[in-house]
């Protein structure tokens, strides 16, 4: 009986040691100020600016690194200018530039658009966006240009892809677009 | 005292097998009443067919328009009467404004112009493919009453009932092996005193074994030296792998689990929903970090999934619901999400007004360490799903690898490294696979195990 207790007080107090980990809160760590970085981390909390926040827009006037400015604004009549635009991308590497335009797709359109440009991506087939229109929808006279205005400033229920994509990649997704529209008008 | 509480038993069950065939039967009135509706709503009187209506309806308008609530556009729940009382429009105005509405605009019809405005001259495409059957068909949807109501209660009818019987019949099985197992207890005393009192009326005596004259066992251990030196030598070894295995997971979070401001679940967006990884965290492309999505991101999709609704005709599972994973709950994440992005649902604007979600990190190496996301995302083609685990089965994020620094090196030693096709690597592969005499090359051949690649 006395040896029972004594195994008893031992697996308690592993019971209870266990208990005391805690999956919400992070591990000990041996040397902290070896793991902790001295300079600034991405995304850290900061008390110089504001709200803290240390991801911030880019300030005004200033392009990121990769990006061109775009010229045309987010009017009705900017899209119509746009319409006209053509890709300013090599055409002698389309092939390359298709490769990677296809992967883009199939990350950041084809969710709703569909693998196909048909508007049948699968948010849409579990009916939680819907009225996606496909490519070769005659009122919409999607083109290279008016493709790549609409990844930059979004259009109605479609938000602004330009914080995802840098311009090279915007031009390449819309001629990968251009291209599943032929294949779909075929 | 036996009977009683069986009586209990089974009243207890009548009791709820009454209460489980009332739901089931309500539930199926409740359907009856959803397929009235709905044949209600394909009757309708303005000759249209609202089911194709719908169809249409969700291919062409639904990108805009809402019935209930404004998107881009108006809501458009009886949208035919409300323009003929308040705006004297007929059926004919909207056939025109459908088929051409920049049109209209354009020739300067008062409310065409007036609402053109009012929305913040967010331009509606022309339809011009679409018939007036095709409008017709629309109108009868948008005058059909909502059925939604009626299918809630039918649902919830079900999810009761089986939640009903479903938890009682295991108590029932555990309060009756319970029971079972009280008698037999109570039946062995019993049994065990009657017959000591038989022995003791046949003048049988009940010999008890008396240990006192042995050795307590502890004593003759203690006497056996070798024994003790043994038994020493043991606990020390066993003490010392367990100290050792304590103090190697120091500083080692895996399976750690913080709860995040907002409950973002992985599950239904990387899982239900097939969104691939790299539509949120886009900068594990290019970066060392793989990003967390700011909340534009967010609002790509749930500008108009602006509830949650679950799985197209699933009631949410016991699971979730016994977690409060319920509908409900996941809306009002989704509000949190406005709320912290200064979207106004109401008007469909943003309002400018702000606050940073503070998202708590989960994966964290440390400062003495580099790793570069894009590294391995896009040159070498790792799926996330190597080092972060099932993602889209996680409904809460926890950290899935040790992330200790033995944990890298073994994948580097058994990772081959995707050459073929990468002209980077056409020249460093002829020289190294000759050196190895190797054809593929893993990537602590190609210098993944130089102190320097990471520690610097």
């Amino acid at each position: 009986m006395n040896s029972l207790k004594k195994i008893g007080i031992v697996f308690g107090l592993l019971a209870v040691l266990v208990s005391c980990q805690d999956n919400s809160k992070p591990n000990y760590q041996y040397m902290p100020n070896m793991y902790e970085p001295v300079g600034y981390e991405t995304y850290e909390e900061v008390d110089f600016l504001p709200n803290g926040q240390e991801a911030m827009l880019p300030p005004a006037n200033t392009v990121p690194r990769g990006w061109m400015p775009y010229g045309i604004e987010n009017t009705p009549e900017g899209k119509e200018l746009a319409r006209l635009n053509l890709s300013p991308l090599d055409s002698l590497q389309r092939d390359a530039n298709l490769v990677k335009g296809a992967e883009l797709y199939n990350i950041y359109c084809a969710i709703c658009h569909g693998p196909k440009g048909k508007g049948q991506g699968t948010l849409v087939k579990n009916e939680k966006i819907l009225g996606v229109p496909s490519y070769d929808d005659v009122a919409r006279n999607v083109t290279v240009g008016t493709s790549f205005h609409t990844i930059q400033y979004g259009l109605n229920s479609m938000g602004s892809y330009a914080s995802q994509m840098n311009t090279e990649e915007a031009w390449q997704v819309s001629e990968y677009v251009m291209q599943l529209k032929q294949d779909l008008t075929k | 005292m036996k009977k009683v509480t069986y009586r209990n038993q089974i009243s207890k069950v009548l009791g709820i097998s009454l209460v489980v065939f009332l739901l089931s039967s309500i539930s199926l009135f409740a359907q009856d009443e959803v397929a009235a509706v709905e044949a209600a709503a394909t009757e309708d009187t303005s000759g249209g067919d609202a089911a194709k209506g719908k169809a249409l309806f969700n291919q062409n308008c639904a990108a805009c328009h809402a019935m209930d609530r404004k998107m881009t556009g108006p809501a458009l729940r009886n949208v035919e009467a409300r323009l003929a009382e308040d705006e004297g429009l007929d059926r004919e105005w909207l056939y025109a404004w459908i088929k051409n509405s920049p049109g209209m605009i354009k020739s300067g019809d008062s409310y065409a112009v007036k609402t053109y405005a009012e929305y913040n001259q967010a331009a509606m495409t022309a339809f011009p493919t679409l018939s007036n059957g095709d409008i017709d068909n629309i109108l009868a949807y948008t005058a059909a009453p909502p059925p939604t109501p009626a299918v809630a209660t039918a649902v919830a009818g079900d999810v009761a009932s089986s939640n009903a019987s479903g938890g009682i019949s295991n108590e029932i099985i555990l309060g009756a092996l319970v029971l079972i197992f009280g008698l037999l207890v109570m039946m062995l005393f019993l049994v065990n005193k009657t017959l000591r009192r038989i022995a003791e009326a046949n003048g049988v005596a009940v010999v008890k074994e008396d240990a006192e004259k042995r050795t307590p066992i502890w004593k003759a251990f203690a006497k056996n030296q070798f024994l003790v030196l043994c038994t020493v030598i043991f606990l020390l070894l066993g003490s010392a792998y367990f100290a050792y295995g304590w103090m190697m997971q120091v500083g080692v979070d895996q399976g750690y689990a913080p709860i995040q401001p907002i409950h973002y679940s992985h599950k239904i967006h990387a899982g239900t929903n097939k969104i691939e990884c790299k539509y949120c965290h886009s900068s594990a492309r290019k970066s060392k970090h793989s990003g967390i999505p700011s909340l534009n991101v967010c609002m790509n999709c749930h500008k108009s999934i602006y509830e949650y609704t679950g799985t197209e005709g699933e009631a949410p599972s016991q699971e979730d619901l016994a977690n409060g994973y319920t509908n409900e709950f996941y809306t009002g994440e989704i509000k949190k999400l406005y709320a912290a992005v200064g979207w106004d649902e109401e008007n469909q604007k943003y309002t400018g007004d702000t606050t940073p979600v503070e998202w708590v990190r989960i994966h964290n190496l440390p400062d003495f360490a580099y790793f570069n996301h894009s590294q391995h995302v896009e040159v070498g083609q790792i799926e996330c799903q190597t080092c972060h685990g099932p993602v889209e089965e996680m409904e809460i994020m926890y950290q899935y690898s040790p992330l200790t620094m033995g944990w890298c090196i073994n994948c580097h030693r058994e990772t081959n490294v995707k050459v073929e096709g990468n002209e980077y690597y056409a020249k460093i592969h002829e020289e190294l696979s000759k050196k190895y005499g190797v054809e593929t090359l893993t990537a602590a051949q190609m210098g993944g195990l130089e102190c320097g690649k990471c520690h610097y």
